[in-house]
């Protein structure tokens, strides 16, 4: 089936058993809220346009403390008002996914596809110490798997769950493939706030008043993350055997491959590192090839922000360079092969 | 001997922070009594604020969620909207319903969400210190407006209950007081009648209950009472605002 990106999200969500989704308008993502407009009601499910996007994360909190797998989505601007909201459901532990169609910044910026929330996602972009998963999918398939996969380790470990798509991504046509409705099996949720017949209160919660307690909240959150950074890191490797390696996601990492190819066409010996999980960062993949590699590329379509990542994970080993386009520009095929040759020629002084 | 009065199953056995003389407790134990009668206990769902009431959930008996401040309509929603055969509930202050929150609790009353709200009014911030709130009255002294509120300076009393009975989506919305026992009487009423509203199917329900804060206005508790009396009930008159056909008078 070929389909649009935004809208392969809501078929995506809807076979995951997606049950309840909180929409609010922002270009570049309105195609997945006007899908699941149609979709959701056909299926029995709750469609609801909130009155914004502050209302829009608190109502997927009340959903997610009802039991249901629920999601809402939005770009940019529409993501920094979701933050608190999104500190509340990790502080909470209530499983949801959110979806940002990265448009570029700062403020009201432009529509157009840029990488430049990724400290946003990955570090945290509200108040309080805690992480979410993060994906960084980069084919439209990679949105439909990586949106059924959100939903299970959401619920799995009672987390919320970003996707973080591009304005690029939301917008292509790819062919697509579905898995089967019936699959799915949902997770009992004995804690959520059913109406307490036949048990105890449930609360759903993320107040601690006593500093001790908070304490100890805050030390089950971060074994739950360590767990999380073990147990689901995912990327792919290109050419493990190369000397130089590019490293980006999401719509970057479909450009940075056809440098690669230019690249290799030419007699280089140039791999590419694609992280898919944002965070858990794969620090791993960098240790299967540090050995051999001489240097690292970063590509971004921001000023400079996944790179951090990657350097904490060479550890000054070997040189890591960045080259960023910003504002909404994708960088192209040239560019980055011409930033990669400088590297190359450059050698290890580079 | 035949017990004739006792603490309602929909209240928890445990003492409240509330200040001396604060009527959290009463419009608590006007809830918990109204979900018992309804026999709704086992199908409740409540929503904590932020605010003096944010410990809710330590006091009602019912399955609760705590919303961030403002959000409980929100909340609210994404609840009644995936299980539409409870019952919910959100237990609002001032500050955070009429400040903070204006914009979930209109759209809630704008979109009929069949869900039922208790505003308590108190004419503050209680629990940060008691600074002015939207609804604070004019040349009322707070901790945020210590020469007393001035329109000029300061803005209006707000009257949000007013505003809500406008919405097409609202059925039931009263304001009500619990400054003396015949009050308490017509509170109960009224709760009774937005939570019956509720699972009518009607619409959107609200009752406002006029509250004192004896610690933040500087006040001993009977003096509060009598201040709300004489100073909030003019400013804040006592009616049935809406009721719409269809629901029990």
């Amino acid at each position: 089936m070929l389909m649009k990106g935004n809208e392969a999200i809501g078929e995506a969500a809807i076979r995951a058993g997606c049950q309840a989704y909180f929409a609010y308008p922002i270009t570049p993502q309105n195609e997945l809220g006007e899908y699941m407009a149609r979709r959701m009601p056909e299926e029995g499910r709750v469609f609801l346009q909130a009155e914004s996007e502050v209302a829009a994360i608190n109502m997927v909190y009340g959903a997610a403390g009802a039991g249901v797998r629920v999601m809402t989505s939005s770009s940019s601007p529409g993501i920094s008002l979701k933050q608190e909201g999104i500190s509340y459901l990790a502080g909470a532990e209530l499983p949801a996914v959110i979806v940002n169609m990265v448009r570029g910044g700062p403020g009201l910026g432009s529509i157009q596809p840029a990488q430049s929330d990724y400290f946003q996602a990955t570090k945290g972009g509200g108040h309080g110490d805690y992480r979410l998963i993060v994906f960084g999918p980069s084919t439209i398939q990679e949105l439909v798997d990586l949106t059924g996969l959100a939903f299970e380790l959401a619920d799995k470990y009672r987390n919320p769950v970003m996707i973080l798509g591009d304005g690029a991504l939301g917008q292509m046509m790819e062919p697509v493939e579905f898995p089967d409705k019936d699959e799915v099996k949902l997770p009992p949720k004995p804690w959520a706030t059913t109406g307490m017949k036949g048990r105890p209160q449930n609360v759903i919660n993320s107040l601690h008043l006593d500093p001790e307690d908070l304490d100890r909240h805050n030390r089950h959150l971060q074994e739950k993350y360590r767990e999380i950074a073990a147990r689901e890191v995912r990327y792919e490797i290109e050419h493990e055997d190369a000397d130089y390696f590019l490293v980006a996601y999401g719509t970057t990492a479909r450009v940075a491959r056809n440098a690669m190819n230019k690249a290799r066409e030419e007699g280089h010996r140039v791999g590419l590192i694609r992280p898919i999980t944002l965070w858990p960062f794969p620090d791993v993949a960098f240790e299967k090839v540090i050995g051999r590699a001489k240097a690292f590329l970063t590509v971004e379509m921001s000023a400079g922000q996944m790179v951090e990542d990657v350097r904490l994970a060479v550890n000054g080993r070997v040189p890591v360079r960045f080259y960023g386009r910003m504002g909404g520009v994708i960088p192209s095929q040239r560019e980055i092969y011409e930033a990669l040759l400088k590297m190359i020629q450059g050698g290890e002084k580079a | 001997m035949k017990q004739i009065f006792g603490r309602p199953k929909a209240l928890q056995d445990r003492p409240t922070h509330y200040c001396p003389g604060c009527t959290h407790g009463i419009i608590h134990r006007l809830i918990a009594e109204v979900i018992d009668e309804l026999g709704i206990q086992e199908k409740t769902i409540g929503i904590a604020p932020v605010g003096c009431s944010v410990l809710a959930y330590d006091y009602f008996n019912v399955d609760m969620q705590q919303a961030a401040h403002g959000r409980a309509p929100a909340v609210a929603t994404g609840i009644k909207r995936v299980l539409p055969d409870r019952v919910v509930f959100a237990y609002q202050g001032d500050g955070d319903l009429a400040s903070i929150g204006t914009a979930e609790i209109i759209h809630a009353a704008a979109r009929g969400e069949k869900i039922t709200v208790i505003f308590v009014n108190n004419t503050l911030y209680g629990m940060t210190g008691g600074q002015m709130a939207p609804t604070t009255l004019l040349a009322q002294k707070t901790t945020t407006s210590p020469l007393g509120r001035r329109e000029g300076q300061h803005g209006f009393p707000l009257k949000i209950t007013e505003m809500l009975a406008l919405a097409g989506g609202s059925a039931y919305i009263a304001r009500v007081s619990v400054h003396n026992p015949a009050h308490i009487a017509r509170a109960k009423k009224a709760i009774l009648e937005a939570f019956k509203t509720q699972i009518a199917g009607l619409g959107f329900s609200l009752v406002e209950v006029l509250s004192t804060c004896p610690t933040n206005w500087g006040l001993s508790p009977l003096e509060a009472l009598k201040w709300l009396e004489e100073n909030m009930i003019p400013n804040y008159p006592l009616r049935v605002l809406k009721a719409v056909e269809g629901g029990e008078k």
